[in-house]
């Protein structure tokens, strides 16, 4: 237990939200009122302990991922460790890059194990983790910019996708980014896949050395940063729609093969009012994201 | 920490973040702020400063060495302000803080109470006619108060309360919350009453009544302002009517006028006569002339009497702040004419705006600390209710002085005035989170069954080199009796 973590139902008197640390959390779960109780009540239960059992291993955590096989302790931890095993082999990558989706994961494991629910969400900071009983769906709203609160689409996860985890990841979010995408959006089984993958996707969005991009040191910004001496991206130009092409079709190129491995299910990327989706078709068709013929749409 | 390295290590949980000088750390609520850790909501310590200057001076906790003189609990008082609740658990509060105050063991126990039941009582000075009372008044167009009594110059709202907070709808009690927060906090509110007046009010600051800012208060009815100036007046002018919504007042059939032998005007006014010189309703209540609806001053009077008026008799109408004023002569026909205001008579004028005290906006805020609140104190309630009732248990909000009501409970008013800034908060209940503290001897806290084993020395919360978040240390407001003082010493 901790007396810093804030545990509150928000005004609507629906929603649970927690606040430890840098650690924002709204939940909703769907059912009777008694089941919905029970899942707040293990879902705050669980919380009070999270940051702390992260900041024990947080050394490990913010150190590049390697297949050397150590374990560590913390379950929540652990799913972060396999959320970004795979990348390891091939890029920079920490574990910390799938923090938000796995605490989801692990707020969301607790509620559904303590409470029969029909669905529910636990949403940290925008990485998503769903739960849903056969038959139920979520419709999920997309945002162009981070900052910004308004919708440039929405998408519909049915109970017979395989998609749970929904994540976003832009250099004009709270985290630092290496690349230059507002927002790039990603649907994938799980929260923490989806939290590495947004971040690996919204990275590739990048103009290499492009002089309205402004880049300083994650370290000089913040000391302790996982991406040390890491160039990230501080402010970006107005681009030419050549150049914003070109950013885009690089971030493409690796969302789609990461689809190509079952790593994501869906992407959404956004750069400067431009959208490219992929996996969209793939999804019946039933996805809300605005594709015409795979031509960059105005949101 | 490497040496070229100007960052901060901020110890507020445990990621423990480096945060560089002008950028916060991974939570984005704590900063650094020229090599200082500040925090957003401060839980914040007066600091007594009777040489410094007469307001609160905000400063951060210097990251000095802690120098050992601000352990003396009568150098230093700690306030509930960003101290935490105890709602809804009944643990003990989250600061009971021990402290030797001229040999004696005093402790204050701080929390920051959630108050359902609690509102403002405003006091707006100004005569102008807001609303009938009883009136609602909104904010957001919800209802959050209501339009009670007229006291002298001033109008009383009662905002708030437990049925406008959670008896009506989810906006009705969001509003209340919203209006309540910002009055408490010393900020503006905009305030619509029903059949009434649009009126902008702001603690400290004088009422925006329908746009128009409100300078001064009015010295007295129209009838005591001709009791005040009559002697000014006799000689220099024939007739005066001071206009008010109230009673309005008439020089030469004012008991004062005729002392002086002021003779008959042939003056005829409208409304009601209630003794010699006095009117009541001569026009209809506003926000204009006195408090009244009228722009023009004759609009009142009838016409002269032929058989007393006479030509060239020199008439003044002035409002009961002297804001309003125009001077008249008659002409052959006895009609009013409107001419300059004589310089004689400009210094009558000006000498009733100058005894007009400026209006004001003042906020205080009203609470009732309940069974949840005291038992963060005591493990038996009712006990700090009688002790506080018994005078032994002293109560401040923020490090303010209250009025505890008589009777049962512990019912406060604070003014807001004299509370450090953003002293309150809120919760979505909806309710107020207020700071209240608690100050006793320390053998009286264990009499009334205090949570002795909580009980932490001065020094835990003012000392620099703990796992504690950042303090905001304010000089204490010199016109507030210092919370933690014995009552002989004042």
């Amino acid at each position: 237990m901790n007396n810093r973590a804030q545990v509150r139902m928000l005004p609507d008197g629906r929603r649970l939200h927690m606040q430890d640390g840098p650690i924002d959390v709204i939940v909703e779960a769907f059912s009777a009122a008694r089941e919905i109780a029970l899942a707040y009540r293990a879902a705050a239960a669980r919380f009070v302990g999270v940051l702390d059992e992260l900041c024990g291993e947080l050394e490990f955590l913010r150190r590049p991922a390697c297949e050397d096989g150590y374990l560590p302790s913390g379950p929540i931890a652990r799913r972060m460790l396999a959320a970004v095993k795979p990348y390891a082999s091939q890029i920079f990558i920490t574990p910390m890059a799938a923090v938000a989706g796995a605490v989801a994961e692990e707020i969301l494991a607790v509620m559904t194990s303590a409470a029969k629910l029909s669905r529910a969400y636990v949403n940290d900071g925008g990485d998503i983790s769903l739960y849903l009983e056969p038959g139920e769906r979520f419709v999920v709203g997309m945002v162009e910019r981070p900052d910004r609160a308004s919708l440039f689409g929405t998408t519909t996860i049915e109970s017979c996708d395989p998609i749970r985890g929904i994540a976003t990841s832009g250099w004009r979010g709270r985290s630092f980014s290496l690349g230059i995408a507002d927002a790039v959006t990603v649907l994938a089984d799980t929260a923490a896949m989806a939290d590495t993958a947004a971040t690996v996707v919204a990275n590739a969005v990048d103009l290499p050395g492009h002089p309205r991009v402004g880049r300083v040191r994650a370290c000089d910004l913040a000391p302790d940063s996982d991406l040390g001496e890491r160039l990230v991206t501080q402010s970006v130009g107005e681009l030419t729609p050549r150049e914003i092409c070109n950013a885009l079709e690089a971030g493409i190129r690796v969302a789609e093969s990461l689809g190509g491995s079952g790593l994501i299910r869906a992407a959404a990327l956004n750069l400067q009012g431009e959208t490219r989706v992929i996996g969209a078709e793939a999804r019946s068709g039933q996805a809300g994201i605005p594709v015409r013929d795979g031509s960059p749409v105005h949101a | 920490m490497s040496v070229a390295d100007d960052a901060i290590r901020c110890d507020a949980c445990p990621v423990l973040c480096y945060i560089k000088p002008g950028r916060t750390g991974a939570c984005d609520r704590y900063a650094n702020a020229d090599g200082q850790l500040v925090r957003l909501d401060p839980h914040v310590v007066l600091e007594r400063a009777v040489s410094r200057g007469d307001t609160l001076v905000p400063f951060l906790e210097k990251s000095r060495e802690w120098d050992g003189a601000l352990l003396s609990g009568e150098e230093t008082f700690v306030t509930a302000i960003g101290a935490g609740t105890t709602y809804p658990d009944y643990k003990p509060a989250p600061f009971i803080i021990s402290s030797e105050v001229a040999g004696v063991d005093m402790v204050t126990v701080v929390t920051e109470g959630i108050f359902s039941y609690c509102g403002v009582k405003l006091k707006i000075d100004t005569d102008r006619h807001l609303g009938a009372e009883c009136s609602i008044v909104r904010a957001q167009g919800e209802a959050v108060g209501h339009v009670t009594t007229n006291e002298y110059g001033s109008q009383m709202l009662s905002l708030g309360g437990v049925r406008h907070l959670t008896g009506g709808s989810r906006h009705e009690g969001m509003a209340t919350c919203d209006a309540l927060l910002n009055l408490c906090n010393r900020k503006a509110v905009e305030l619509k009453i029903d059949d009434g007046a649009t009126v902008i009010v702001q603690a400290d600051k004088a009422p925006i009544v329908d746009g128009v800012q409100e300078e001064r208060m009015r010295v007295g009815c129209g009838s005591a302002t001709i009791g005040m100036f009559a002697k000014q007046w006799f000689g220099k002018v024939d007739e005066v009517v001071v206009v008010d919504d109230h009673i309005t007042g008439v020089l030469s059939e004012h008991q004062a006028g005729k002392l002086l032998g002021v003779p008959e005007s042939g003056i005829k006014l409208k409304g009601r006569r209630s003794t010699p010189g006095r009117y009541f309703r001569v026009a209809e209540p506003g926000t204009s002339w006195g408090g009244t609806n009228i722009d023009d001053p004759l609009s009142i009077l009838g016409p002269f009497d032929r058989e007393v008026a006479r030509r060239g008799l020199r008439l003044l109408m002035v409002s009961t702040t002297g804001e309003h004023h125009a001077y008249f002569e008659l002409d052959e026909s006895l009609c009013p004419v409107e001419k300059e205001l004589p310089t004689a008579l400009c210094e009558s004028v000006e000498r009733i705006r100058e005894n007009c005290e400026p209006a004001l906006c003042t906020v205080l805020f009203m609470g009732g600390a309940g069974g949840s609140l005291r038992a963060g104190v005591t493990e038996n309630p009712v006990k700090l209710t009688h002790s506080v009732r018994d005078a032994l248990t002293r109560v401040t909000c923020g490090g303010a002085p209250v009025y505890v009501w008589p009777g049962g409970g512990i019912t406060i008013m604070a003014d807001v005035s004299r509370m450090p800034e953003n002293a309150f908060g809120y919760v979505p209940t909806p309710a107020l989170v207020a700071p209240i503290e608690f100050t006793l001897k320390l053998s009286d806290y264990a009499t009334l069954g205090g949570y002795m084993d909580h009980v932490r020395p001065l020094s835990s919360i003012t000392s620099v080199n703990r796992d504690e978040e950042s303090r905001r240390r304010l000089a204490a407001r010199p016109d507030n009796p210092w919370p933690l003082a014995s009552e002989k010493r004042k």
